[in-house]
């Protein structure tokens, strides 16, 4: 039975708070911080929902996923049909309720922010994907009859599964290709294991196996295999290239190739997909963070990973340097402040303008300046300009730069003819995702730009709607 | 997982290895690599590939046991298993008809130049290959080398093979012969290539290294393998291996690559200690049994 309250007493519940582990602990080991609601706290937080008729959550998040009706099956306590509800929009719901920026989607769109504090939807999602790999039962959508067409996702990020799990569903026959060793992408090697553990990518990407997707990994589309080749000789009816932004940008400025300076990328993969942080089991090293002071540059979620990550490695300064104000810090809320409990340092206005050296080319020094903010440019950002004359010294033992990236062209080398932007990042019809190529479909950041899992995820949906389209008549 | 079809020492501490990874053995040409991992708690690794059989579908590694990882590599024989590889990385070797070219060959290195040379001479270069190792023990591929080239120079260092001297003498006497080099390209230890490039630098004559910076991912994703290159930031693993000689920052490379020094020498010695937990991660039974057995052995005595 549903136990709904009147809509003025449902505003009055205090939203439910994330049981964390304690900072002091949590800085020594790579546990997952956010413990997840029990399930009493879950039904009580579901109780909030007011239930709209048109619902502005929904419209909020990127690939649509029914928040009304799963929040109302939570009510009634029907928590693996909740899961499948989340699953018939969205394969990734354990990682997406963990990552996804919601205060800016779902959460920042919900009526509940004006009059209150919104729904804890990221909260309520997690737990019900959570409850669902506990039961062991994950409600996997009835597949489509087979439709006897081939198609090859490149890259097993969150837009190639996306894409991957629908199209399986209309029943495609899907093969992903991975570059690395293990499947899962910026989900593996970038996202922490203390934010994202690893169990549950694998089991997200079993539960596609068991939809029918097949995994490859260890192939890079471009090199072990040509991209026309999979539409000429390896039998694919259309190809979706979901390979990520790719190549790490660098401040480009003297002293970058001293030893202990990282991309977050280098470092993350070190950390993440390689177990660096249990050498002497794992081989891969990472330069030993013990009792040292690590600087990371930038302001988002891959910035708060890395010095999150330098914390636990033991630094004994884990500091953020940010041109801009806190501000202007583009990383989630949640990361910021889980940043800011286990004593991450926040030195914003300020950049690097030089790495100093000693004489064996290891990093013991940064030279920093201060910023000033100027007018928003024609994109609302505010500019910044260096405050002349405010250099100054500091010891810093590993840097980490992590200022985003720009478009990796591996793929585009292969295949001349695959139309890009100036940029470098692969050129699509808006709302189709069709490339300058027939069959071949693009989405995620190789389209857009480093942007979020979920944007990446939204862009695979769409773009195994289109490729289903095109599979179904031929048309292009 | 790729299977090893055979396995041969071919030099103290390297071994030459046929894997079977018949799409790579298509695709690769002279100059790529791969990067191998070969257990679950491994690292990964470029190697160049020194070959391959496209009918077998095998390709070639030549390995030299330096740390850890190419230790372990080195214990397998034919029907081991390496876990994870990918490639063909990298660009291949520009090859043109450049006239008469010089292929430099350092240590383990030769065994990389013998697919550029052999490029080389089938596009109509006429090859002189020059093969250099501290003594003669540590030459490898001579045979290989003769056959690749029009004239193989042998040096050593202490003249126990070949002639003594350097690699870069012979360069030099080469430059100042009668036939005048148009093209170089050298491959094997950083200070060899550096020397090499010396040599060529004040006669104008383009040189091509292939580099071996550390790498993790072997996509351009981490920017681990960047090396300065005309004091530009390039990534060896999707703008080279090869770049050109005489742009190239070799000090700021050796010491990039010497930066986990410390931890691969304690990975090597603990896995010299104890080199079972990692046989028993590569399913090396026979090893394990020998190892079992000089353990009993030992005790009983």
């Amino acid at each position: 039975m549903k136990e709904i309250l009147p809509p003025k007493q449902r505003i009055k519940i205090p939203r439910a708070d994330m049981p964390e582990q304690d900072a002091a602990a949590r800085i020594h080991n790579f546990l997952e911080v956010n413990r997840g609601l029990e399930e009493a706290v879950a039904k009580h937080e579901a109780q909030r929902c007011l239930i709209c008729n048109d619902p502005k959550c929904i419209a909020g998040c990127p690939v649509g996923v029914k928040i009304r009706d799963f929040v109302e099956l939570i009510l009634d306590g029907q928590y693996l049909k909740a899961a499948a509800k989340i699953r018939e929009d969205n394969v990734l719901p354990a990682v997406t309720g963990r990552v996804c920026p919601q205060e800016h989607q779902c959460e920042g769109a919900c009526v509940m922010r004006k009059r209150a504090t919104p729904l804890a939807i990221g909260y309520l999602e997690r737990f019900v994907a959570d409850y669902e790999r506990a039961a062991g039962k994950i409600g996997i959508p009835e597949r489509a009859p087979l439709t006897g067409k081939k198609v090859a996702v490149i890259g097993s990020g969150p837009a190639g599964l996306s894409c991957a799990g629908d199209l399986s569903l209309r029943g495609h026959t899907v093969t992903v290709f991975e570059a690395l060793h293990e499947i899962g992408g910026v989900l593996i090697y970038g996202i922490p294991e203390f934010r994202l553990p690893k169990d549950i990518v694998r089991q997200e990407v079993d539960n596609l196996r068991h939809m029918g997707v097949e995994f490859v990994p260890n192939t890079l589309i471009g090199k072990t295999i040509g991209i026309d080749e999979l539409l000429e000789t390896e039998g694919f009816d259309a190809v979706f290239i979901a390979t990520g932004a790719g190549l790490p940008r660098f401040l480009n400025i003297p002293g970058e190739q001293l030893g202990g300076v990282y991309s977050a990328n280098e470092f993350l993969t070190r950390v993440n997909l390689m177990h660096a942080y249990e050498h002497g089991v794992h081989d891969e090293p990472v330069y030993d963070c013990r009792a040292k002071t690590v600087v990371v540059v930038g302001g988002g979620n891959t910035a708060m990973d890395s010095v999150r990550s330098a914390k636990r490695l033991g630094a004994s300064r884990a500091i953020i340097v940010y041109r801009r104000g806190l501000e202007e810090m583009p990383a989630r809320a949640e990361e910021f402040h889980h940043a800011q409990a286990e004593g991450v340092e926040f030195m914003t206005l300020t950049n690097p303008v030089e790495f100093l050296g000693d004489e064996h080319g290891y990093l013991q020094g940064m030279v920093g300046a201060r910023m000033q903010l100027g007018e928003p440019d024609a994109s609302g950002r505010r500019s910044v300009s260096l405050v002349p004359g405010s250099e100054f010294t500091m010891p810093v033992d590993v840097a980490i730069i992590a200022v985003g990236t720009r478009a990796n062209p591996l793929i585009q080398a292969s295949a001349p003819d695959l139309k890009t932007n100036r940029w470098g990042y692969i050129e699509v019809e808006k709302q189709s995702l069709r490339t300058s190529k027939r069959g071949i479909f693009a989405g995620g950041d190789i389209v857009s730009g480093a942007a979020t899992v979920i944007l990446a995820m939204g862009a695979g949906r769409n773009a195994a709607a289109n490729i289903h389209a095109y599979l179904a008549t031929g048309q292009w | 997982m790729f299977s090893i079809t055979d396995a041969r020492v071919i030099g103290p501490e390297v071994k030459r290895f046929e894997i079977h990874a018949p799409r790579i053995a298509v695709k690769q040409g002279p100059g790529q690599f791969v990067i191998l991992r070969l257990h679950e708690h491994g690292e990964r690794i470029p190697l160049t590939i020194a070959g391959s059989d496209p009918a077998r579908g095998t390709i070639t590694l030549v390995v030299q046991g330096i740390g850890k990882t190419t230790r372990l590599l080195n214990q397998m024989e034919a029907g081991d298993v390496i876990r994870d590889l990918v490639g063909p990385l990298g660009k291949p070797s520009e090859i043109e008809r450049y006239g008469h070219a010089v292929v430099v060959g350092g240590g383990v290195g030769t065994a990389i130049a013998l697919p550029v040379a052999r490029a080389l001479k089938k596009a109509g270069n006429r090859v002189s290959a020059i093969v250099g190792a501290r003594t003669a023990g540590l030459l490898i591929l001579l045979d290989e080398m003769r056959a690749a080239s029009h004239s193989l120079h042998i040096m050593t260092d202490d003249g126990s093979a070949g002639d003594q001297g350097f690699v870069t003498g012979r360069l030099e006497e080469l430059i100042a012969g009668p036939e005048p080099v148009d093209h170089v390209m050298a491959i094997g230890p950083l200070p060899m290539m550096a020397a090499v490039a010396e040599v060529t630098r004040s006669y104008e004559i383009k040189t091509i290294v292939s580099l071996n910076p550390i790498m993790v991912d072997g996509t351009g994703m981490c920017g681990g393998c960047r090396v300065l290159v005309g004091g530009e930031t390039r990534f060896a693993c999707v703008d080279g291996p090869e770049f050109d000689a005489h742009a190239v920052d070799f000090r700021n490379l050796a010491q990039r690559n010497s930066v986990y020094r410390d931890q691969e020498r304690r990975s090597l010695s603990e896995f010299e200690a104890h080199p079972e937990s990692d046989l028993i991660q590569m399913h090396h039974n026979c090893r394990l049994a020998h190892l079992a057995h000089l353990a009993a052995h030992h005790a009983a005595s």
